[in-house]
């Protein structure tokens, strides 16, 4: 492996992914690398694409052309077994949480690790609960995902992705669904992962939450990156960037504009 | 001139139905877990299946639905002794064609109902599964069928009481279950009133039973998010 010699070998990377969907260009060739422990925060507005290349990154959403690599390796997307071994190392979140409702919290981190990674129901309880407790929901495995707060449940959902010990995760606007008292919990959860090393790419229109975790901030619009650098970069005054331009339209909408979102827009 | 009725029911008919009885019941166990069996799987096939197989089970559908139950029976247990495959063909006793054509035609409406409950359980729940790695059978089998069967559950009981009912088809093809035992007493006895008003009650009493059994399991199933309506 050639690969292998190289100093840094991107975790994950894509190369010119295309995606059509429904006539439309949802993805025009978007390339992507990104290093062990670093954090990506994808933004633009609504229909550029953010979610559509996250999920065809895992190839939830198979891209019509284009390459992804794990480690350098790429990715065989016409082998089952290949795909589900990659998906088990890329874990995912979703904006509407996705808990299996029939199962509680508990269960929810387990089933997994019992049926796709095969541990026995002991060791994957005991991992499970570990898992929970990480996220602060220790006392609520019991509980089922119809009694579970938005914040509990997106908390339940990111247990349950680390549960399966990935080597990176994406997050598909993990806040966006959620009450504003609620997002702060979940928030704080995401920090704690990225300051333990944790590789993410997240889509999100927490603009001054993610500038103060994120290494590079690639600004999408129709399909394609538009920006790319890192935050203090896109976000400096006068910068002129497109992606100050949006921040600074969201920051207006949420009337929030001086302290929270401006602020990071100034930065 | 004849018995007053609770002597001819304690006499004559009750110790007639209770052997009846038996025979029904020995048919509808059977055909009622064939029938959940077999729409269970054509539900997810039709579902979930590739292209070819989702027509096939489609097909089987289309006829199980499309033709009248006492075809199918006399299909069973008269026609298919006439199917020589390679020389050999299958002849059924009249309860294992009952059963057989109870179960097919049970199976056909289950699909149905299980279908229902398939596509009533958001895309997001695979998703989510597949991103865990899990393979789409496990996502199917692991997640999304156990949540789809809550849902369909009512609709499946309901079919079960239905074919409670039609079972009583089975004495066309010579199975002495309730309904055959009662229309024999009835012609031997001229009392057709009596006796198939009191064959009707045996039947609300297997409904009754049956409805019951099926709300316990409904109880049995109950999570938060899935559970049955009280009042």
């Amino acid at each position: 492996m050639s690969d292998a010699t190289k100093p840094a070998v991107p975790i994950l990377e894509a190369r010119n992914l295309i995606k059509t969907l429904g006539g439309n260009r949802v993805l025009d060739s978007v390339s992507l690398a990104i290093g062990r422990g670093k954090v990506k925060v994808l933004i633009g507005p609504s229909g550029a694409g953010k979610s559509t290349l996250l999920q065809c990154l895992n190839f939830l959403l198979p891209p019509d052309s284009g390459q992804i690599l794990l480690e350098g390796r790429e990715i065989d997307k016409k082998s089952k077994k290949e795909l589900c071994s990659f998906r088990q190392q890329v874990g995912m979140i979703f904006q509407d949480f996705n808990l299996f409702d029939h199962l509680s919290a508990l269960e929810n981190v387990r089933v997994a690790l019992m049926k796709v990674k095969g541990m026995g129901k002991l060791d994957a309880t005991e991992r499970a609960v570990a898992e929970l407790k990480r996220v602060g929901l220790a006392d609520k495995a019991s509980l089922y995902p119809a009694n579970l707060s938005g914040g509990q449940k997106q908390r339940v959902a990111i247990a349950r992705a680390l549960a399966m010990d990935p080597k990176i995760m994406l997050l598909d606007e993990p806040t966006s669904a959620l009450d504003p008292e609620l997002i702060g919990e979940v928030l704080s959860v995401i920090r704690d992962l990225a300051q333990g090393g944790m590789t993410m790419i997240m889509a999100t229109h927490q603009i001054s939450f993610s500038a103060s975790l994120a290494d590079e901030f690639m600004f999408m619009e129709k399909g394609r990156v538009v920006e790319h650098g890192s935050p203090a970069e896109l976000l400096g005054k006068g910068s002129g960037s497109r992606t100050q331009a949006f921040c600074a339209k969201i920051s207006e909408l949420t009337g929030e504009a001086g302290d929270g979102e401006a602020g990071a827009c100034r930065l | 001139m004849s018995t007053p009725y609770f002597e001819f029911l304690r006499a004559e008919l009750a110790p007639g139905l209770l052997e009846g009885l038996w025979t029904s019941v020995l048919v509808i166990v059977p055909s009622a877990l064939l029938g959940v069996v077999i729409g269970i799987t054509a539900g997810v096939l039709r579902v979930y299946g590739a292209k070819p197989v989702r027509w096939l089970a489609d097909c089987y559908v289309s006829l199980f639905r499309g033709t009248p139950l006492v075809v199918q029976v006399f299909f069973w247990y008269f026609a298919l002794p006439y199917i020589k495959i390679g020389g050999w063909s299958l002849v059924l006793d009249p309860i294992e064609a009952a059963i057989l054509a109870f179960g097919m035609c049970s199976g056909a409406y289950q699909s149905e109902y299980i279908r229902g409950g398939l596509n009533s359980i958001k895309r997001g729940q695979i998703r989510a599964a597949l991103a865990l790695g899990m393979t789409t059978r496990q996502a199917v089998t692991s997640i999304v069928l156990p949540q789809a069967f809550r849902r369909a559950l009512p609709g499946c009981g309901n079919e079960i009481i239905y074919l409670i009912k039609y079972s009583s088809l089975a004495s066309i093809i010579t199975v002495n279950e309730l309904t055959g035992t009662a229309t024999t007493i009835a012609k031997n006895t001229w009392r057709n009133i009596e006796v198939f008003c009191t064959l009707g009650v045996y039947y609300l009493a297997l409904v009754t039973i049956a409805a019951w059994l099926l709300r316990l399991a409904e109880d049995a199933l109950s999570v938060p998010g899935f559970e049955r309506p009280r009042t």
